[in-house]
């Protein structure tokens, strides 16, 4: 169980996130709604870790997630509005060293996530000579690649096609079913089929 | 199953080696500025070899020393802008030791080329053929050294929007002592002395830095990504 209790940051002056709580039970998915500007980014940066909150604690299966920080984190992937490849190598190569540095992984793996994503047809290419929706889809394969119970998605549907958008919520039912968490800021509806999900609309406190 | 944390260090090299490789011109500027820094010398200061013999410890390693300073620019810029740092920061892993290895690897591709190709400008600054071994061999040191206190600041100027002059700021009153006993070490070798004193002055401060960076860089970054 991933749970927030009374999340307050402050961004120079701003009072961004106000008090935020949310919990979340294995196979529940949080969808995050909210203006641009509301806090979405930041509450999921928070969740990982990379800010710290004023006020407020994150807490999984009960020990707070900044004292078990490196325990956390494998079990947790985080996935923001820029795909994080490096633009020189190959779309197999990144995922072969950011998901090798996290657990051991054979090529059949990393074939198998391309093939489910629709990122095999392009991933020896070079980084730099894909489109945005392209880089997304490898970058969703390492998301699957890395087996964490803990999904954080920033926009995962930017750049793609509908195609695409379907996939991602494809994959999220998945993660759901497999008694995953996802936590994902969204713009566009994402068409969910299961009922488990928390809508959690910022900025308006 | 995890990977284990010197596996992931390894992992962390092989990709940095394997991108340098890929774009070879980032590793080159460097190297080729410390080139021109150490032949203008003789041009403008004197021909004369025994007085540019005199001049030689002092331009070799200022020279080495900006050159690293412009190289520590590239450590960890390319990896905080594309959300790679992030992913290591994310990773479950010891971000230590993945620092520690994106160091290594920075000397290796920018300080030890440029401590091997020291001895072509050391000719023309009128340095000896028999000292040229300890010069190799004090500014490799020095040059780890140097990577390694420099990972710290470039930890801390990730956030910093035009980063570079700061960089050189913080980097500049550490490596003072780097640069006292590693010219020193020059110094006796061109007039015969002996080097090991300075040297194992020098090599006390990379132990030091082996040892007190790594961590000090990790939590820079880790400051850097908020």
């Amino acid at each position: 169980m991933l749970s927030v209790a009374g999340l307050h940051l402050w961004r120079g002056d701003r009072h961004v996130l106000r008090g935020v709580s949310f919990t979340a039970e294995a196979g529940h998915c949080v969808l995050l709604t909210g203006k641009n500007g509301a806090g979405k980014t930041t509450l999921l940066r928070a969740v990982a870790g990379l800010l710290d909150p004023e006020q407020g604690e994150v807490t999984w299966r009960g020990a707070s997630a900044r004292k078990t920080r490196d325990d956390f984190h494998t079990e947790l992937v985080y996935l923001g509005h820029e795909a994080p490849l490096k633009g020189d190598l190959t779309g197999r190569e990144n995922l072969r060293y950011a998901i090798g540095i996290r657990r051991i992984v054979t090529g059949a793996e990393i074939d198998a996530a391309l093939v489910r994503t629709a990122a095999q047809p392009f991933a020896d290419r070079p980084v730099r000579t894909l489109s945005a929706g392209q880089r997304r889809r490898v970058a969703l394969a390492g998301v699957l690649l890395a087996g964490a119970s803990i999904w954080l998605l920033d926009e995962p549907t930017t750049n793609l096609d509908s195609d695409g958008k379907r996939l991602v919520a494809g994959l999220i039912e998945e993660q759901l079913a497999a008694g995953g968490i996802v936590v994902a800021a969204v713009h566009q509806d994402l068409d969910l089929g299961s009922g488990r999900i928390v809508n959690l609309e910022l900025g308006t406190t | 199953m995890k990977t284990r944390p010197l596996e992931a260090a390894r992992l962390v090299m092989l990709r940095d080696l394997r991108l340098a490789f890929r774009k070879p011109s980032q590793l080159l500027q460097p190297l080729m500025f410390f080139m021109i820094v150490a032949t203008l010398f003789p041009l403008t200061l004197t021909p004369e070899l025994s007085r540019l013999r005199d001049a030689a410890p002092g331009v070799l390693w200022v020279g080495a020393l900006l050159s690293s300073l412009l190289a520590l620019e590239f450590l960890f810029r390319d990896d905080a802008q594309d959300g790679t740092l992030e992913q290591f920061a994310l990773s479950g892993q010891s971000l230590t030791w993945m620092l520690f290895a994106k160091t290594c690897v920075h000397w290796l591709l920018t300080g030890l080329p440029l401590a091997l190709s020291a001895p072509v400008a050391a000719v023309g600054l009128g340095v000896p053929a028999q000292a040229m071994w300890s010069v190799v061999a004090s500014l490799a040191l020095g040059g780890f050294a140097l990577s390694l206190i420099g990972a710290i600041s470039a930890g801390l100027t990730l956030g910093a929007r035009r980063g570079g002059v700061l960089l050189s700021l913080l980097t500049l009153p550490l490596a003072v002592p780097i640069l006292v006993f590693g010219a020193d070490a020059t110094q006796r070798a061109i007039t015969g002395g002996e080097i090991a004193p300075p040297m194992y002055l020098l090599g006390a401060i990379a132990v030091l830095g082996v040892t007190l960076a790594p961590l000090a860089a990790a939590a820079a970054v880790r400051i850097g990504l908020e």
